[in-house]
């Protein structure tokens, strides 16, 4: 059984974390009163990807060449610490909440790392800021962990998720978790992924120079990051404990579920996109700040038990 | 006072124990690295010497860590500082080493005087030199004793270790010195600072009340941010080294000082929790340290530089060496599954069961802690792409990194085996907690055969019977395989091999090595951020021909030294002013020297008379 749920929430990580990442850009689009591409568009784009060939720098050493799968497998590790149906597997033992940030800083350290590789400026800028918004991140991040898990009394990601009642905290912790959001998954106002402007971009500059099936596995991880994050805030927002699986009609009714939390989370995310300007990166150092600030508040409503 | 000799000389307690494996486990890879490091960098006889001054100095670390006597642990930490004086003045070659040693054997020395202060007032209480006899005798110390004792010992040891703002030494000192020393120096010797306070705080004195916890960590926590921001800033290779060892004490001391205050609120069980999660960092730290520390003496060797601004491309001219440095700044970056990961995971659990368990404001107080070690973990990943990054990728950027080769067989080996040990001590966390867990309890008699720490062999639980787990096995199995099954898919989707072409240049020229990200654009942001502490300025100057015709410009970036300028500076300028003013006395006259002597006589006699 353990083996089987394994295999079926790596499927249900790849086949929906896609899917979020062209809703929201849906979304956007509809909201600028324009057409916009497909929800599918980036199934379409990772196929194509896997099938072009691919062009490396000639400066790049074997960093650059292993980065992908580094990134790959870390983001589906991470995928697999997730409580969505294997919380009693060995799998899930494998590490905690606070587990899952250093997992995480894996495939970015990498990321940047095979940035400088190439020798370009933009890899160097992109690798720069990716490091310096997570760095800023990271407290506001741990905040959450500790604000959440006090309540729940261990940084098990199962045990919050079992939790029923939706605190002042978790709302606060959702909250300040949203924003760490927004900034890892390099969403506007702290990055913006649809543009290729040198002086802007942070997270497509450190990917600039991968194409192919190489760009195709960094995407697909970038996908999975995002979905990860919005099934951890959908899991403090709205608690509704852990499901009990009976049969495979349970499991279709509670993946449905999940993903429909997860699509409040992606409007959310999408509002956020359209409604705000990119900020200047200094000015992230506000935004990570503020953050912080919320996730102190939400340790307080945690401590006070509110 | 011949009565000392009766008495047990050596302690071997599991704390000792602990202490002498990391003496060994640095020292030896670093003997083996030294053979190809010193051969045609210095003179037969200087080789001597130094394989002289190496073993005084391993030796005098390993007395420190298992005397059983203050007077003569002094003599020991004196032997200790005095020959890791000689090994940082060693390269007469360069100035700065004579300027660096002297700032490090005042600073060492004013701590040493704290330490001796502090001994003379155990002395007084206890009438023994004999640690054990001091332990007993503390149970009937009056509370201001014991505070004034802490006081003293934190800033005597706390020197030692680095803590800021007495780190002033640490980052002129430790590079200095030849590397094979600088990798014992930060991975081991500042260590024996940590044995000291473990020892004398924590053991003897008991912990105390609740605010020498807070204390040290407030310290700790200072110093965690300062080291790094500063390593951040850093372009000299062994400097930023030097100054992430700031950074690694502060964690370390997190650990302790967590430890301290779970005692003094009478939690038992975390208390031998954080001290297991400060040694478990502190084996590490020394571990990957040392490692950083001969991997760049290598590249120095091969290169002949420090400046990482002017190397690059290394990764492909010393394929070996890069190796071990990723796995060095892996480690440290704490990236699992290496030994980092675990120790500082360790240490960020030991912080939530501290929120979790303790009362009031001392869970917001961990909890903010806690925060601030998340983000030096995040800046200290910046940090270290920024070493990797810099020094290793892209296209070397001067002549140094142009004709570099790897270094011999020898320095490999040396390399080899600490990064082995970085991989080793991820991998067994569960055992090696089980270990540390003995010293941890002789260091805090604590009894702790019913604690447990670990459910089996491989996943590590802070609480018996709470569903936290970490199992690093696990995690590397997990990143295997799915890093394997990428690998099958990457490799099912196309055959054609991928084209080797240059890099986007957007179209305009053949790119150089100029067009690089250099590592002061890197750390710009950084710079920017924490300006308000950094102070960074500008000095440009125009170089003219006419006053028409600018034909050069020159353009510096600095950060203002903080420390140096507002507390070390004012303080120098005192110090030289009462010499100015002492200097009247010594007018050198032989006759008013014979008058001081009969003057200090008459003295003597008078107070002897009295008392």
């Amino acid at each position: 059984m353990n083996i089987v749920l394994i295999f079926l929430q790596l499927i249900f990580f790849l086949l929906a974390a896609p899917f979020l990442s062209g809703l929201i850009s849906k979304i956007k689009n509809n909201l600028r009163m324009r057409k916009g591409q497909s929800i599918l568009q980036p199934y379409y784009n990772i196929k194509k990807l896997f099938l072009k060939g691919e062009v490396v720098s000639e400066t790049a050493s074997w960093i650059f060449r292993v980065c992908p799968f580094i990134v790959a497998s870390s983001m589906l590790a991470a995928a697999m610490l997730v409580p969505v149906f294997i919380f009693q597997s060995p799998a899930h033992q494998a590490g905690d909440f606070l587990a899952l940030i250093f997992i995480f800083s894996l495939g970015r350290f990498f990321l940047a790392l095979s940035a400088l590789d190439t020798g370009s400026s933009f890899g160097g800028m992109g690798s720069s800021r990716e490091m310096f918004i997570s760095a800023l991140a990271e407290p506001a991040f741990c905040l959450v962990v500790f604000s959440v898990s006090l309540q729940s009394g261990s940084t098990d990601i199962s045990s919050f998720s079992g939790m029923h009642a939706l605190t002042v905290s978790s709302v606060f912790g959702a909250i300040t978790l949203f924003l760490v959001a927004i900034a890892e998954t390099s969403r506007v106002p702290v990055d913006n992924q649809e543009t290729h402007l040198e002086l802007t971009m942070v997270h497509e500059a450190m990917a600039l120079e991968y194409s192919g099936r190489s760009l195709a596995l960094i995407e697909l991880a970038s996908y999975l990051k995002q979905m990860i994050l919005f099934f951890l805030i959908a899991q403090i927002i709205f608690p509704i404990g852990l499901p009990v699986f009976g049969n495979l009609a349970g499991l279709f009714f509670w993946s449905l579920w999940y993903l429909a939390r997860m699509i409040i989370i992606a409007i959310a995310v999408a509002l956020v996109e359209v409604s705000v300007a990119k900020m200047r990166l200094f000015r992230v150092a506000d935004f990570l700040g503020f953050a912080f600030i919320l996730g102190i508040i939400a340790l307080v409503c945690a401590v006070l038990g509110v | 006072m011949i009565s000392f000799l009766q008495t047990q000389l050596f302690l071997f307690d599991p704390l000792s124990l602990f202490f002498l494996v990391v003496i060994a486990i640095i020292s030896l890879p670093s003997a083996i690295y030294s053979f190809g490091y010193l051969k045609g960098e210095y003179s037969p006889a200087k080789i001597n010497l130094s394989w002289f001054l190496l073993a005084i100095f391993v030796l005098s670390m390993a007395a420190v860590v298992t005397i059983n006597n203050a007077l003569i642990f002094l003599v020991a930490w004196e032997i200790m500082s005095l020959v890791s004086y000689f090994l940082v003045v060693f390269d007469t070659k360069h100035d700065k080493s004579i300027q660096a040693g002297m700032i490090y054997i005042v600073m060492t020395h004013i701590g040493t005087a704290f330490l001796i202060a502090a001994f003379m007032i155990m002395f007084k209480h206890a009438g023994s030199f004999d640690f054990l006899e001091i332990k007993k005798a503390c149970l009937a110390m009056p509370s201001q004793v014991k505070n004034i004792l802490f006081v003293l010992f934190l800033i005597g040891f706390g020197t030692k270790a680095g803590i800021v703002p007495l780190h002033i030494w640490l980052p002129y000192a430790h590079p200095q010195a030849p590397s094979h020393i600088s990798s014992i120096m930060s991975g081991v010797m500042i260590k024996t600072a940590i044995y000291g306070m473990i020892r004398f705080i924590i053991f003897i004195l008991g912990a105390g009340p609740s605010w020498w916890g807070t204390i040290v960590l407030l310290f700790a926590v200072i110093t965690c941010l300062v080291g790094i921001i500063y390593a951040l800033m850093e372009r000299d290779i062994k400097r930023l080294l030097a100054y992430s060892s700031v950074e690694n004490i502060g964690i370390i001391l997190l650990g302790v000082g967590l430890a301290m205050f779970f005692t003094s609120i009478n939690l038992p069980y975390l208390a031998i929790f954080s001290l297991i999660a400060g040694l478990y960092h502190l084996i590490n730290h020394a571990i990957f340290k040392g490692l950083l520390f001969l991997c760049a003496g290598s590249v120095y060797k091969a290169t002949g530089t420090r400046n990482i601004e002017k190397l690059g491309g290394l990764i492909k001219k010393m394929p070996h060496t890069a190796v071990y440095f990723l796995i060095g700044v892996m480690a440290i970056s704490a990236l699992p599954p290496l030994n980092g990961f675990v120790s500082e995971w360790l240490i960020l659990q030991a912080f939530f069961l501290g929120v979790l368990n303790a009362i009031g404001g001392a869970k917001l107080f961990l909890g903010v802690c806690a925060a601030m070690l998340a983000l030096t973990s995040g800046l200290a990943a910046a940090c270290f792409v920024k070493a990797f990054g810099i020094t290793f990728l892209a296209e070397p950027r001067s002549h140094y990194a142009q004709s570099a080769k790897e270094v011999s067989p020898s320095m490999r080996a040396g390399m080899f085996i600490l990064s082995l040990f970085c991989i080793l001590f991820g991998l067994a966390a569960a055992a090696i907690i089980r270990q540390l867990s003995k010293a941890a309890g002789a260091a805090t008699g604590i009894d702790i055969s019913n604690m447990k720490f670990a459910l089996n062999n491989f996943t590590l639980s802070p609480q018996a019977g709470e569903s936290v787990y970490l199992s690093v096995p696990l995690i590397s199995l997990l990143l295997v395989i799915f890093g394997a099954v990428a690998f099958f898919v990457y490799a099912l989707f196309g055959r054609a091999k991928a084209v080797i072409y240059k890099t986007w240049d957007c179209g305009y020229y053949k790119l150089n090595f100029r067009n690089e990200y250099t590592a002061t654009a890197f750390s710009k942001p950084f710079r920017v951020a924490f300006s308000f502490f950094l102070r960074p300025y500008r000095k440009t100057q125009k170089i003219r021909e006419s006053f028409y015709h600018v034909k050069a410009f020159t353009y510096e970036t600095h950060t203002t030294p903080v420390f140096k300028k507002y507390i070390y500076g004012p303080v120098l300028v005192l110090v030289f002013k009462s010499a100015k003013f002492m200097r009247r006395m010594q007018p050198g006259s032989i006759h008013l020297y014979l008058g001081y002597i009969f003057i200090t006589l008459l003295l003597l006699i008078l107070f002897m008379h009295k008392f």
